[in-house]
């Protein structure tokens, strides 16, 4: 049995140590906004935090994961800036990437609360969006940034 | 604008419990009709719709006005822009819109294609009419049914936002209405609103299903999990037409929550409990494979295959005056091969599909473009009447052509798999992005050889162009597209009709047979047609020692919506004046699916050979328009999309393989590579064209231009890395 918090609750599964977080969350919790896209770590799609940084879902182990605090998109407040500026931006087109971005997106801004330019596009960089919404992910981070007391 | 006011919810609607509920659903009304929405969408479980009037629209005694739609929502907008379309004519309340998808019914199906099917940029193409009378239907029985209840004349009510106002203050809402509506005959003609005053047509609606792909709880088919379901991950030939030699799969069976280990006719299935476990147990199958008749090909082989069909003559697409006198008069000739690379669609979720077989019925769960055939597919395989077979249509985590598949082989594979787990409880097949990028069905590899011609003056009298590239048509049920001249008209689509007058014109065509599936892939034709027409006629401009947007515009008096946009992009980019320091501009313009788009693009030549792409320029005549954030948002993506072919996609073989797995050697365009992108929508009253697809084409040939432009080379092959930047280079 693994203990892991995910979202501030504790859940104990059974599962070898070394399933991916991405499908320990899926198949065996059912908390399925983290999407599988590559399983690679290069797209970006099962993004989630881990300690407050994002990180590919894919690529962590459980046993890994034992420990740490985990937030997925289910645990972003509807309230919280980058969803609502992903709102206001309309970013998703088929929205199947989503999730990861914005959960990229959150901890870029904790990390820099007015990122720069240079700054957005290559934090995004990680996050693949076959539907091409960059142009208004890269607004909805400023935007959201802004609503923080960014520069904006 | 706060995302909390509107949070529609979707569902799916199966046939069965329409049936259950004993909906004609050519039109019959039915009384306190019940809408079971079974698994998906909480709360609106138990709602009374009361009022049916057609296959598209429910309203319910609370007002609640539910909209069944046909097509597929991918990312393109339609769970938005069909129900505008719906709601403009019923005048309802938009707050209370609600969106389900369809099942599989002939009310849906294309009325075009004859099955239900989501593609070739035209929904709102195709549906705009039959939506339109649907909701004036419906709005014309609740202004009578208001006009009965208070004994007036219907023509002294009107319908406003979800209510009927008569005279003397008197009004009702749709709710109340709903149940005295649905007793009523349903007019044959209702009338459509005068065109002049639209309440949602053209405004920037926000998309209702924003606020579900931003909280995480859209349900995706992969997100589908029914009680007991197995996931199965299927090991596939490496070669096309490859099959089983021997299988031990012994090893497999012993990873802890492998179930089972069944043969396919596609391959070898691995049925787990759960992904990991499936994913653990195929790398464990030992599994020796008879290579198919693909086993020799190799990207090269069919480069010089290709090169020998071009140098001959093809079935003649179209021919105007005499090519060959032309160009031999001709006192200046060009010529040129260009080519284009076979292309995964890639969407970001991978294929998938649950299916529930049972003696006597199937049902499936899967994203896809084409409900009919993929009904009728798994009908066959399980051994079913299509009646007994459920198809439901979750959200797509993208399209772009893969998931529209005559062959239906991501749901034909999964009832195979299910019929012989033998009755093991839902299965679902997932991919991975290996499987995806493998998988075959590309987009055609493409070769076309192009010679032009000028005359004394630098006017262009010549064009010939020999297109060689395998039928995605051909084999299919689509196969009635193929003329009696043995033309695949989407292999020839937009060079056949290019929008310049050329006086000696030639279009001809090779079809080879090469053992890769291929499909369309987001843009189609297009999506090769218009690198080499807008390249090789920037080639010729610049020949004629000529402007390239002066050089076009002369040649387009046929095609005057293809030249205004070419005339709004140059503008609006600063056609005619300096680009940046650094940067070169290159133009293109495409006629695709009823629309008209040109782009602007500027790039700049880096030292590293990587070609930045900085700004994009793009104008659009789409004709009346639904909602114009959504046209904006998809010329976006047809850009992105388009620069990835442009600047990285290609899949090869060497020795029947696919050389390409994932996207570290199938890479996307990411966020730092995007340019600035600027649309602009020509106002026009024109008939309306798709927006899904026509972003893609002019990007490539736009960029291509651009580079010539800034750098003197001339990249005819696509993708243009930066390893072809620089050989080109050393030529140079």
């Amino acid at each position: 049995m693994i203990p892991l918090t995910i979202n501030g609750k504790t859940y104990r599964v059974d599962v070898s140590p070394d399933t991916p977080l991405l499908w320990v969350l899926r198949d065996h919790l059912g908390i399925s906004g983290t999407k599988f896209g590559c399983g690679a770590g290069l797209c970006g799609a099962c993004t989630v935090h881990v300690d407050g940084r994002a990180e590919f879902s894919c690529q962590l182990p459980a046993g890994d994961a034992r420990g740490k605090k985990i937030v997925t998109i289910e645990g972003i407040p509807h309230d919280h800036p980058v969803k609502q500026a992903w709102i206001i931006e309309e970013v998703p087109q088929c929205g199947y990437c989503q999730p990861g971005q914005i959960l990229r997106a959150a901890a870029l801004l904790a990390e820099h609360p007015s990122p720069t330019d240079l700054q957005i596009d290559e934090g995004m960089s990680p996050s693949l969006c076959r539907c091409g919404a960059y142009p208004r992910i890269r607004k909805a981070v400023r935007r959201a940034a802004g609503e923080r007391g960014g520069r904006k | 604008m706060s995302g909390k006011a509107h949070e529609p919810e979707f569902a799916c609607l199966t046939r069965r419990d329409l049936l259950k509920a004993g909906v004609a659903l050519g039109g019959g009304l039915v009384l306190g009709f019940h809408l079971p929405f079974p698994g998906a969408a909480e709360g609106s479980a138990g709602k009374e719709a009361v009022f049916a009037p057609n296959a598209f629209l429910r309203i319910g005694s609370d007002g609640t006005v539910t909209m069944v739609i046909g097509k597929s929502e991918m990312g393109q907008g339609v769970y938005t822009s069909l129900p505008m379309i719906l709601a403009e004519e019923l005048m309802c309340d938009w707050k209370k819109v609600r969106v389900q998808s369809a099942p599989v019914d002939p009310a849906y199906n294309h009325t075009l294609f004859g099955a239900q099917v989501t593609g070739g940029s035209t929904s709102v193409r195709t549906e705009w009419e039959r939506l339109s009378k649907a909701g004036a239907t419906a709005r014309e029985m609740l202004v009578a049914a208001a006009a009965r209840e208070w004994k007036v004349d219907p023509k002294g009510c009107r319908a406003e936002n979800g209510r009927v106002t008569g005279s003397g203050g008197k009004s009702l809402p749709y709710g109340k209405l709903a149940a005295k509506a649905a007793k009523l005959p349903v007019p044959k003609d209702a009338p459509l609103k005068s065109p002049g005053k639209p309440v949602l047509l053209g405004k920037r609606v926000p998309r209702l299903d924003t606020p579900a792909k931003v909280a995480g709880t859209a349900v995706f088919g992969i997100d589908v999990r029914l009680p007991g379901m197995r996931t199965a991950l299927v090991a596939r030939p490496p070669v096309f037409g490859g099959r089983v030699a021997r299988l031990d799969a012994a090893k497999a069976k012993a990873v802890p929550g492998v179930k089972d280990v069944v043969q396919v006719p596609s391959g070898v299935a691995v049925i787990a409990t759960d992904f990991w476990s499936a994913k653990k147990g195929r790398e464990a199958l030992e599994v020796a494979w008879e290579d198919g008749e693909g086993m020799t090909l190799s990207t090269a082989g069919l480069r010089e295959r290709y090169a020998a069909l071009a140098a001959t003559m093809g079935m003649v697409a179209r021919k105007e005056g005499d090519v060959e006198a032309a160009l031999t008069k001709a006192a200046k000739r060009l010529s040129a091969v260009y080519e284009v690379p076979y292309l995964a669609h890639a969407p970001m979720e991978p294929e998938n599909c649950v299916v529930d077989l049972r003696a006597d019925r199937c049902e499936i769960w899967t994203g896809t473009q084409m409900q009919t055939g993929d009904r009728d597919a798994a009908a066959r395989v399980a051994g079913l009447n299509k009646e007994q077979v459920t198809l439901h249509t979750p959200f797509l985590g993208g399209g772009f052509g893969r998931r529209g598949n005559p062959a239906a082989d991501f749901v034909a594979e999964t009832v195979h798999v299910a019929k012989a787990a033998g009755g093991a409880g839902p299965v679902r097949v997932v991919w991975t992005r290996e499987d995806d990028i493998k998988g075959g069905f590309y987009r055609p590899m493409w070769y076309s050889k192009v010679d032009a011609g000028l005359d004394a003056e630098g006017a262009l009298s010549a064009w010939r162009h020999t297109i060689v590239g395998q039928s995605i048509l051909a084999g299919t049920p689509f196969g009635a597209g193929i003329g009696k001249d043995g033309i695949d008209g989407t292999s020839v689509e937009g060079a056949k009709d290019l929008p310049y007058a050329v006086p000696n014109l030639l279009v001809d065509l090779h079809s080879p047979k090469v053992p890769v599936p291929v499909l369309w892939w987001r843009s189609v034709g297009h999506s090769h047609t218009a690198f080499v027409v807008e390249c090789f006629l920037d080639e010729a401009a610049r020949a004629a020692g000529k402007d390239p947007v002066a050089f076009r515009l002369p040649l387009m008096s046929g095609h005057p919506r293809s030249k205004g946009a070419l005339e709004l992009a140059a503008r609006k980019a600063g056609w005619g004046t300096p680009p940046p320091k650094g940067r070169g501009r290159g133009i293109a313009v495409a006629e695709s699916f009823g629309s008209f788009v040109a782009q602007v693009a500027e790039v700049e030549a880096q030292a590293d050979g990587r070609i930045r792409v900085c700004r994009v320029v793009c104008a659009i005549d789409c004709g009346k328009i639904v909602n114009p954030d959504t046209i904006e948002a998809q010329m976006e993506s047809g850009i992105v999309f388009g620069l990835t072919a442009a600047l990285h996609g290609q899949i090869t073989f060497a020795r029947g393989r696919v050389e390409q797995g994932n996207f570290d050697d199938y890479p996307l365009l990411r966020l730092d590579e995007t340019p600035e992108i600027e649309v602009h929508i020509v106002e026009s009253g024109e008939k309306p064209g798709g927006v899904g697809e026509p972003g893609v084409p002019p990007v490539a040939p736009a960029v291509a231009n651009a580079l010539f432009d800034a750098s003197g080379i001339r990249l005819r092959t696509l993708p243009m890395t930066p390893e072809a930047l620089i050989s080109a280079r050393k030529r140079a």
